[in-house]
């Protein structure tokens, strides 16, 4: 190669090590959440849910380097409109299916 | 900003190629998105049969998580590598990301075959219609994933680093941490939820 | 050996043996002409491994206007039973058989005619309107454009081996299942969709970063023209909204194929969740249809009313407003499947919403008029319908939006009227108007303007008595799908002036046939020299016509909006400088393409029929040469200087043959 390609996410060797330990330290929290049952099952699906959401944040940002990028931030823009596009189509379908469960079951 | 125009520039050509590859994942976390909604839709339509948390064995998920998770961090490695134009640590973290890949695959296949042979495959009930398909799908995803690190791992023994092979590298580095975000959303919402 | 294919799947009744024998006979006079011109390497090389966009879009809009034929005699077939089939008459078509030609009516128009002239619009203006050469991934535009096409194979088939669907453009499990449709008409139908709405997600990711990365010098995104913006939004759409569609489909395939239990009757399925999922896509789906076509009157607004557009920055906001709402209506297409109240309130207020956007757009074309010098060309005219069928059809659509008055109308012929005045009247007109205003631009010659007049005055009048009887009768009880009804409904003299509609429509249809070939006749008078017939605002009126193949030999540095516009004004204050020829980077011809394609068109088959060994072949030979052409390290041509120069100073482009 001629000349060094600019790679615009350059991750550093850190920020991989920081993001495995991190999500491997949510997994196990998770695990034993549900197999030692410390707590209710609905305060522990909810827990659950933002142990997931949390440690999807942290692969984003550390392995995906997500908001790393230079103007006009072109990746975290997409991302954030498939977010929410993705809430309305989840939580839209949710909504219709248990009000048409509810309505007709 | 536009930039100029013509094809040909190797920086030009990476990053629009990069970012056309994360605008696609952007399109299957939508797919995803939309099998995990009917996974949760269905997945109390048992007819008759068992649920998830007489079916599903924890532990047999987590080395699943573990390994999965240790193979995004070993990717990682690889397309930093790749970006220092190192080709035998590129070779090796990608190799190794392989390795683990497959193992990935052993185990769930594993599973499933072993839910298909006690008579719960995917036609015993709408749940495991849409457990198989999600989690297949997912399974699918991570071949595909394996069959292009082959690929690469020809590409560049052959011909080193390249323009072309960083680029795909880069690619690649991305499908395989993205698996992995949604391969949390699936150990969290179909085995961890499934066993309350 | 050969899954569920036995001979049988080649008895068909009369009018579909007629078509085979027709397409048959066809298709020998033109490999006999191919043979006699010697013309098989031109084909291949021009045009099958072509990797251009203007070529690619070209052969979009020909296989787009040939299923926008068999669209037409699909209508034309439905409005002869219907005018007919009254009492004791049960017109000339069995029911099983007008099942299918509405079914195959609404997916070819929507799928075919509808994405196909959008992508092909796509791609021969994007490029130029934003000063680039290419798409961002030529290779994957050429793929796109093959997938379509074998999408649109596969529905032909159907016609000549098997049967198509019956079940409607959309098929509601619980008859889209194999216990109601046992036949392999769903699968047609899911296989030649799902293959090129593959074909459609990768062109939205195609376009996307195109408009977004390769935009000229200078042009930020608030001086991008607006049919740009409005490709840009319908991109989004298409990026958000296809991966539904492939999940929708993919799981009815799965119930059908692997005995899964996603929509079935029994096994805890839920047929009502097929059409959550689905029309979670076909909302985003008509607004795809129409954002561009929005985008192609507000070009045309301006240019033949010779002022720029009117409330710039509020079309751009009300197109991102209209993409963003999208999202959130699709329940509107079935407040009658059983949610409560609160549910359908919801959706009926977001779906009233979005008309407000869309009624900032149609006064900001009135007020671009008001003032202009306007020029009623055809493109004015077709614009001018529009308002009026797109204003009426859209009106429809906020009373329906009304869940209670949704109730009684639902599925009648009321509903058909609305869309069909939105589809006809936006989506159609508006290609009719994209079709005379950029001609001249990709072909070199104008289209004859009397001839288009008179096309134009058929279509709206066979529009009007087509269609405006449509609310009537939906009014009046009439529904949907229905291939016969009672004396006593009083319905039969509407339908008899429906069917008198579609004659006109179908007069225009040999009308434009006509302008086209009269226009071919004449087009050493009518040739377009200067490359901007109408004194047009927007980069692509910048190069020759047709442009040469690499678009710009300079990249245009932009300063404004309605950038040639503002060039043109340069121009005659200062006079033009020297430019330095560059060498071009272009991408090489690939036949990758077409070959991928044509293994999927074979996977496809294979899949329809079970012909398991054959899913297995193709879907390995699918992938070998995929592989292969993404480990091609060297796609790209350097076209020099010397070559560029010469081309470029060629005063006119007789004929488009290139390299």
């Amino acid at each position: 190669m001629k000349h060094k390609i600019y790679t615009e996410h350059l991750g550093t060797f850190k920020s991989y090590i920081i993001g495995f330990i991190l999500s491997l330290l949510l997994t196990f929290s998770a695990y034993f959440l549900v197999t030692e049952k410390w707590l209710h099952s609905q305060t522990t699906a909810l827990i659950l849910a933002a142990l997931a959401l949390t440690q999807a944040l942290i692969q984003l940002v550390f392995f995906l380097h997500l908001g790393q990028e230079r103007t006009p931030y072109w990746n975290l823009q997409t991302f954030l409109f498939m977010l929410g596009v993705l809430f309305i189509i989840v939580l839209g379908t949710l909504w219709i299916m248990h009000n048409l469960d509810y309505q007709m079951m | 900003m536009g930039t100029a125009s013509h094809a040909g520039t190797g920086q030009e050509t990476y990053e629009r190629t990069v970012f056309g590859f994360w605008v696609y994942l952007m399109t299957d976390c939508i797919l995803f998105a939309t099998l995990f909604a009917t996974y949760v839709v269905l997945q109390n339509n048992l007819n008759g049969g068992p649920s998830g948390k007489e079916l599903f064995h924890l532990p047999f998920a987590l080395s699943e998580t573990l390994i999965l998770l240790v193979s995004s961090f070993t990717s990682g490695l690889a397309v930093m590598a790749a970006q220092n134009l190192k080709k035998v640590p590129t070779l090796t973290w990608l190799g190794a990301t392989f390795l683990l890949g497959l193992a990935f695959i052993i185990l769930e296949v594993t599973e499933f075959t072993h839910l298909v042979q006690e008579g719960n495959s995917w036609q015993r009930s709408a749940f495991l219609s849409s457990f198989f398909t999600l989690v297949g799908t997912h399974g699918a995803h991570i071949t595909s994933g394996l069959l292009w690190i082959l690929v690469m791992l020809f590409q560049i023994a052959f011909r080193g680093i390249n323009i072309a092979s960083l680029r795909r590298v880069a690619c690649l580095g991305l499908f395989w941490h993205f698996l992995d975000v949604i391969w949390i959303f699936i150990f969290t919402i179909v085995y961890l939820m499934g066993a309350l | 050996m050969f899954g569920k294919l036995t001979l049988d799947a080649l008895k068909h009744g009369p009018i579909e043996s007629g078509v085979s024998y027709s397409v048959g006979i066809v298709a020998i006079i033109v490999i006999t002409l191919l043979f006699y011109f010697k013309g098989w390497e031109g084909l291949w090389k021009g045009w099958i491994t072509t990797l251009d966009p203007k070529r690619i879009g070209r052969m979009y809009l020909i296989v787009s206007l040939l299923m926008l034929f068999k669209g037409v005699v699909d209508a034309g077939m439905i409005r002869a039973q219907l005018a007919f089939s009254v009492g004791e008459s049960h017109g000339y078509l069995e029911s099983n058989h007008f099942q299918q030609i509405f079914t195959a009516h609404g997916t070819s128009m929507i799928f075919f005619v509808g994405m196909g002239v959008v992508f092909g619009l796509l791609n021969i203006i994007v490029p130029l309107q934003i000063g680039a050469r290419d798409v961002a991934f030529p290779f994957l535009n050429s793929l796109s454009f093959w997938l379509f096409s074998v999408g649109a194979i596969l529905v032909n088939l159907s016609l000549m081996v098997g049967n198509f669907s019956g079940a409607g453009w959309l098929p509601y499990p619980p008859l889209s299942e194999l216990q109601y449709s046992p036949d392999v008409g769903i699968d047609y139908w899911i296989w030649s969709v799902q293959i090129a709405g593959i074909g459609s997600l990768l062109s939205g990711v195609n376009f996307f970063v195109t408009i977004l990365k390769m935009r000229a010098p200078g042009m930020t995104l608030m001086r991008m023209p607006l049919f740009t913006w409005s490709a840009l939004n319908a991109m989004v759409l298409v990026i958000f909204a296809f991966p539904i569609l492939t999940v929708a489909l993919a799981l009815l395939s799965l119930d059908r194929t692997l005995g899964m239990h996603f929509f079935t009757t029994d096994g805890g399925g839920n047929p009502m969740l097929f059409v959550n999922l689905i029309w979670a896509w076909g909302h985003p789906e008509v607004y795809i249809l129409i954002l561009p076509f929005f985008g192609v009157f507000s070009e045309v607004v301006s240019t033949f009313s010779e002022k720029r557009l009117f409330g710039y920055t509020s079309m751009v906001w009300a197109l991102a407003a209209i993409t963003f709402l999208s999202f959130l209506v699709w329940l509107h297409h079935f407040f009658t499947m059983g949610a409560g109240a609160n549910v359908n309130a919801f959706f009926g207020v977001m779906t009233m919403l979005i008309a407000v956007p869309t009624g900032v757009k149609v006064f900001n074309w009135l007020f671009t008029m008001y003032g202009g010098r306007i020029h009623f060309k055809t493109p004015m005219l077709w614009f001018l319908a529009f308002i009026f069928i797109f204003g009426t059809g859209g009106m429809t659509g906020v009373l329906m939006a009304i869940p209670p008055a949704d109730y009684q109308v639902h599925n009648s012929l009321f509903l058909i009227a609305h869309f069909h005045s939105m589809v006809i009247g936006g989506v159609l007109f508006g290609f009719f108007a994209a079709y005379s205003y950029w001609f001249p631009k990709v072909f070199g010659f104008t289209l004859n303007e009397k001839i288009g007049r008179y096309a134009f005055w058929c279509w709206f009048m066979g529009f009007i008595l087509a269609i405006m009887p449509l609310y009537v009768l939906g009014m009046m009880g009439a529904t949907r799908r229905l291939d016969h009804y009672d004396a006593s409904t009083g319905w039969q003299p509407l339908y008899i002036v429906a069917a008198v509609g579609i004659i006109f429509i179908v007069l225009g249809v040999i009308l434009q046939n006509i302008q086209l070939l009269a226009s071919i006749a004449e087009r050493r008078r009518n040739r377009d020299y200067t490359g901007d017939p109408w004194n047009g605002r927007t980069l692509e009126w910048a190069t020759s016509s047709p442009p040469k193949f690499y678009n710009f030999a300079f990249v245009p540095e932009v300063h404004g909006r309605d950038a040639f516009w503002s060039m043109k004004q340069a121009e005659k204050a200062g006079g033009e400088h020297e430019h330095h020829y560059e060498a071009i980077h272009m991408p090489k011809r690939s036949g990758m393409g077409f070959y991928i394609g044509m293994w999927v068109f074979l996977l496809g088959f294979g899949l329809i029929w079970h012909i398991w060994w054959l899913v297995a072949l193709t879907f390995l030979g699918m992938l070998i040469f995929t592989i292969i052409r993404l480990s091609d390290d060297e796609p790209e041509q350097l076209i020099p200087a010397s070559k560029i120069k010469r081309i470029d100073l060629t005063k006119r482009h007789v004929h488009n043959g290139h390299s």
